[in-house]
């Protein structure tokens, strides 16, 4: 059957079985190829995308368990405060190297950010594990995060 | 094709005494400059044979655009590159844009390969010379060109922003408004470099062109090229590398919705559908019964037996210096030991992908590869079409580090496509991609050291054994039993040592593939060298640094990284219990570095890498923010590597699959960096590899320091450990 889902503030028909996995549905389905594949079972972070503005592996999220939730992709996140400071941050601290893990990487920081406008380095760490870089970009990462974190006391 | 063209009328063109350059008109008015960079052996090109390798269009809008050799995959190339044509050419960075080079290893040959490649960390090392002499040069003719329409001397004019400049009048012309008429102007045999102090972009922290695309989706990898109509596939390759498919039952698979075919090969099976969830769940739905084939018993054992074995035997002289047999027999001491290395997978975030069309008479290849015209080689044998007919369109990597120097899953792909109508992107799963990796080799070493009373070294003995990826991948590097890769960080090292000799044994492993990794033959050998010349420090009761130091008299610029990184580490200040310091020098891919690990063992063995403090003169640095995320980076991947990087074998399967068995070093675990430079004039050396040979033995020297307990074997074991 066809499931609609909001993606990114528009709804979007989706006809595929219950359980495929929102990160196909994006990806194949939508052509919306920034959310990107990694692992598969949620044990690297790549595929993460907002659902209410949580963030959650999409390639774990079956399509028949989004409802009317509204998912944010990395395509999207820029028009969010938290994601647009996020990304700002990283352009700051030139973050991405192959960059094929930003996505994911961004989407998690921008979920933490929303949430906890000043996050302590630990904090950094229970958000930002479930995030593989292959690269090593985790230093950058950090500093970025706590970069966007102070733009926000800034009211900025 | 336009560089096609070119480079058939460069024998007809404006070509340099030197013979590097040629000049010539692109189609709309345009200046295209092509350049031939050195190969490795240092022959010059003569005009007969002018073969250039890198492009560079000026357009008539201005635009500057450079097609070259080399492809980014996160070392931040696509960025640097352009700065030495932007330096000389007096353009700002943003003014220069890249294309993908498209597959012909006759144009796009990488000067220190011979073959069109990325890797060995050499893009900045090939092109430091003649891409800032072709940005010069093209300066130079846009400005005759203008001096020419002004009728004044080409001394009264400089560039600047993309302009050409009459001092006495102050007119300006444009490099669009001037590039067809450069095109006709003689190429200067000689141009005038900048010095170091008129640089204005090397040296500089310039931004890195491919962020913003980075941070907003819109990259594009080879996983997401999307012809129209591409169906996607997943696939099963035989568990034991060398079986073949015995039978399939796909009734299961057959009936899921989106599951549109099944392709069977002889030792692989894919299932197409409309999406990748389908596809995998049609491949989970597979029976599959494989017929395993001549190494279905194979185990990691049987590797590392063979491997010792093969170094009770004489091997290759890799290097001698001295005798060492008989400056071992003097000496007062002698230090023995056998260092192993494991298999290690690539583990690029991005799987294995590649998405292709057969047609009648021709194949469409989407990927993102290291290494191109090898992809449309071996994709044209698989497809029984001719080279030409084989088209590739390349993309950005989602990490390389050397598995995309391959081509199997092109081959792949390829093999699948032609029983598909229409494109197909075949994409591996995470286990497919551990699982079916091409390997960082298995190596083994038998070392030995002999001390003469004050500990000195004066005997040094070293054979070893493992797979040569070079004797597989460009046999011609492989001569005499040996290739440079495998033996580099284990000759040639940075000390004063009399009486040297080391021997390398080719031994091919049955059944696991092996191919390059980051660093590959120094990721090995400098944990060998580096770890047992702490041995020998430990055997004379000295201290690591302090040891070093001693043997590197006649290399100033080694003891001045190694004093550095001891210095801003607080070497020799002491530690809380269960801490310890390690130090690691070396002298591959042309860079030198010194890292010094601070590392804490728990109760239970594991061990936590807190802080690494880097030191490194690579020449001349180009831009200091990528060899900074360089060197962050190349010590994640060491490091992931040392607690954590290994391949077993097991019953011919390899046994790791996802990232839960094949773990990655994450946030919580990051150590806090430092990294220093040296400042230094000469050309510049490697980067992308060097942070990740130097930090295994830095982190196995620490653990030493903190438990007294020496590391032979990679990856740390917390059951050594555990206190």
């Amino acid at each position: 059957m066809a499931f609609t889902v909001n993606i990114n503030g528009s709804p979007h028909s989706i006809d595929v079985d219950g359980d495929t996995p929102l990160l196909w549905a994006l990806r194949d389905v939508l052509g919306m190829t920034g959310t990107k594949f990694g692992c598969g079972v949620a044990l690297c972070g790549a595929c993460t995308v907002h659902v209410d503005g949580t963030a959650v592996r999409s390639c774990i999220t079956s399509i028949d368990s989004i409802g009317d939730s509204k998912v944010t992709t990395i395509e999207a996140i820029g028009t969010t405060p938290a994601g647009a400071k996020i990304q700002e941050a990283w352009l700051d601290h030139e973050v991405p190297q192959c960059g094929y893990c930003q996505s994911g990487q961004i989407m998690s920081a921008s979920a933490l950010l929303a949430s906890n406008p000043h996050p302590k380095d630990s904090d950094i760490d229970d958000a930002m594990s479930g995030n593989i870089c292959r690269c090593g970009t985790y230093v950058r990462i950090r500093e970025a995060i706590k970069l966007a974190a102070q733009s926000s006391a800034k009211g900025g | 094709m336009i560089l096609d063209r070119i480079a058939s009328r460069a024998s007809d063109t404006n070509l340099s005494r030197r013979n590097f350059l040629v000049a010539s008109a692109a189609a709309g008015g345009g200046f295209v400059l092509s350049l031939s960079l050195p190969l490795a052996s240092g022959e010059a090109a003569s005009s007969e044979n002018f073969a250039p390798n890198a492009f560079i269009r000026i357009g008539s809008d201005g635009s500057i655009t450079l097609t070259m050799p080399y492809v980014e995959m996160g070392q931040g190339t696509y960025t640097s590159i352009p700065m030495l044509i932007a330096e000389e050419l007096e353009v700002g960075l943003k003014q220069v844009r890249l294309e993908h080079a498209p597959p012909n290893e006759k144009l796009y040959a990488n000067p220190l390969l011979g073959v069109q490649a990325t890797g060995n960390s050499n893009a900045m090392r090939g092109a430091w010379m003649p891409f800032r002499k072709a940005g010069a040069t093209a300066r130079e003719m846009l400005i005759a060109a203008a001096a020419k329409r002004w009728n004044v001397d080409p001394k009264s004019c400089h560039a600047r922003d993309g302009e050409v400049i009459h001092q006495g009048s102050g007119r300006g012309l444009t490099y669009g408004e001037l590039a067809a008429d450069a095109a006709k102007m003689p190429v200067p045999a000689n141009v005038t470099l900048k010095t170091p102090a008129e640089f204005k972009l090397i040296g500089t922290s310039a931004k890195r062109l491919d962020t913003a695309s980075k941070i907003n989706g819109s990259a594009v990898y080879g996983m997401d090229a999307r012809p129209p109509g591409v169906k996607i596939a997943t696939l099963a390759q035989s568990p034991v590398f060398g079986g073949k498919v015995k039978s399939v039952d796909d009734t299961a698979a057959k009936a899921i919705k989106g599951v549109r075919r099944i392709v069977r090969l002889d030792d692989a099976v894919a299932v197409v559908a409309d999406h990748m969830g389908a596809a995998k769940k049609g491949l989970d739905a597979l029976k599959i019964d494989w017929d395993e084939g001549a190494h279905a018993s194979l185990s990691t054992q049987d590797v590392a037996r063979e491997l010792e074995q093969a170094t009770l035997k004489s091997g290759a002289v890799a290097q001698t210096i001295g005798d060492a047999d008989k400056a071992m027999a003097n000496a007062a001491t002698k230090v023995e030991a056998m260092y192993q290395v494991p298999f290690l997978a690539h583990a690029t975030m991005e799987p294995m992908n590649c998405t292709v069309h057969v047609r009648k008479d021709e194949c469409e290849i989407w990927i993102g590869t290291q290494a191109i015209a090898r992809v449309q080689a071996m994709a044209a044998k698989a497809a029984g079409l001719p080279a030409d007919k084989v088209i590739v369109h390349n993309h950005l990597i989602g990490g390389g580090f050397g598995r995309r120097l391959e081509a199997d899953g092109a081959v792949r792909a390829v093999e699948i496509a032609k029983q598909v109508d229409g494109p197909v992107k075949v994409v591996w799963t995470r286990e497919e991609d551990i699982q079916h990796d091409m390997y960082r080799p298995y190596w083994f070493d038998r070392i030995a050291a002999g001390l003469d009373k004050d500990g000195k070294p004066i005997a040094w003995s070293n054979r070893f054994a493992g797979s040569s990826v070079i004797a597989r991948w460009l046999p011609p590097g492989f001569k005499d039993g040996l290739d440079p890769d495998s033996t580099e960080g284990a000759i040639n090292l940075v000390y004063d040592f009399p009486n040297f000799h080391v021997e390398y044994v080719r031994v091919e492993p049955p059944g696991v593939p092996t191919a390059f990794w980051r660093s590959v033959g120094p990721s090995h050998n400098v944990f060998v060298t580096e770890s047992f010349v702490d041995e020998l420090a430990a055997a004379a009761n000295q201290d690591p640094v302090a040891y070093r130091r001693a043997l590197l008299d006649k290399n100033p610029r080694a003891k001045a990284v190694l004093d550095l990184a001891a210095d801003k580490a607080g070497w020799g200040q002491p530690l809380p219990k269960g801490r310890g310091r390690g130090v690691s020098l070396q002298f591959v891919f042309g860079s030198y570095l010194a890292q010094v690990a601070e590392v804490e063992v728990a109760k239970d063995g594991s061990v936590r890498v807190h802080r690494v403090v880097c030191a490194m003169d690579c020449g001349t640095v180009v831009n200091p923010d990528t060899v900074q995320a360089q060197l962050q980076s190349g010590i994640m991947f060491g490091a992931t590597a040392a607690l954590y990087g290994e391949i077993t074998v097991k019953n011919g399967r390899i046994e790791q699959a996802n990232f839960d068995t094949y773990q990655i070093l994450r946030m919580n675990e990051a150590p806090a960096i430092e990294v220093h430079l040296v400042k230094s004039p000469e050309p510049p050396g490697g980067m992308g590899e060097t942070g990740t040979s130097a930090i295994v033995p830095a982190i196995a020297n620490a653990v030493f320091a903190a438990t007294g307990k020496r590391l032979r074997k990679m990856p740390v074991d917390a059951n050594v450990l555990r206190s």
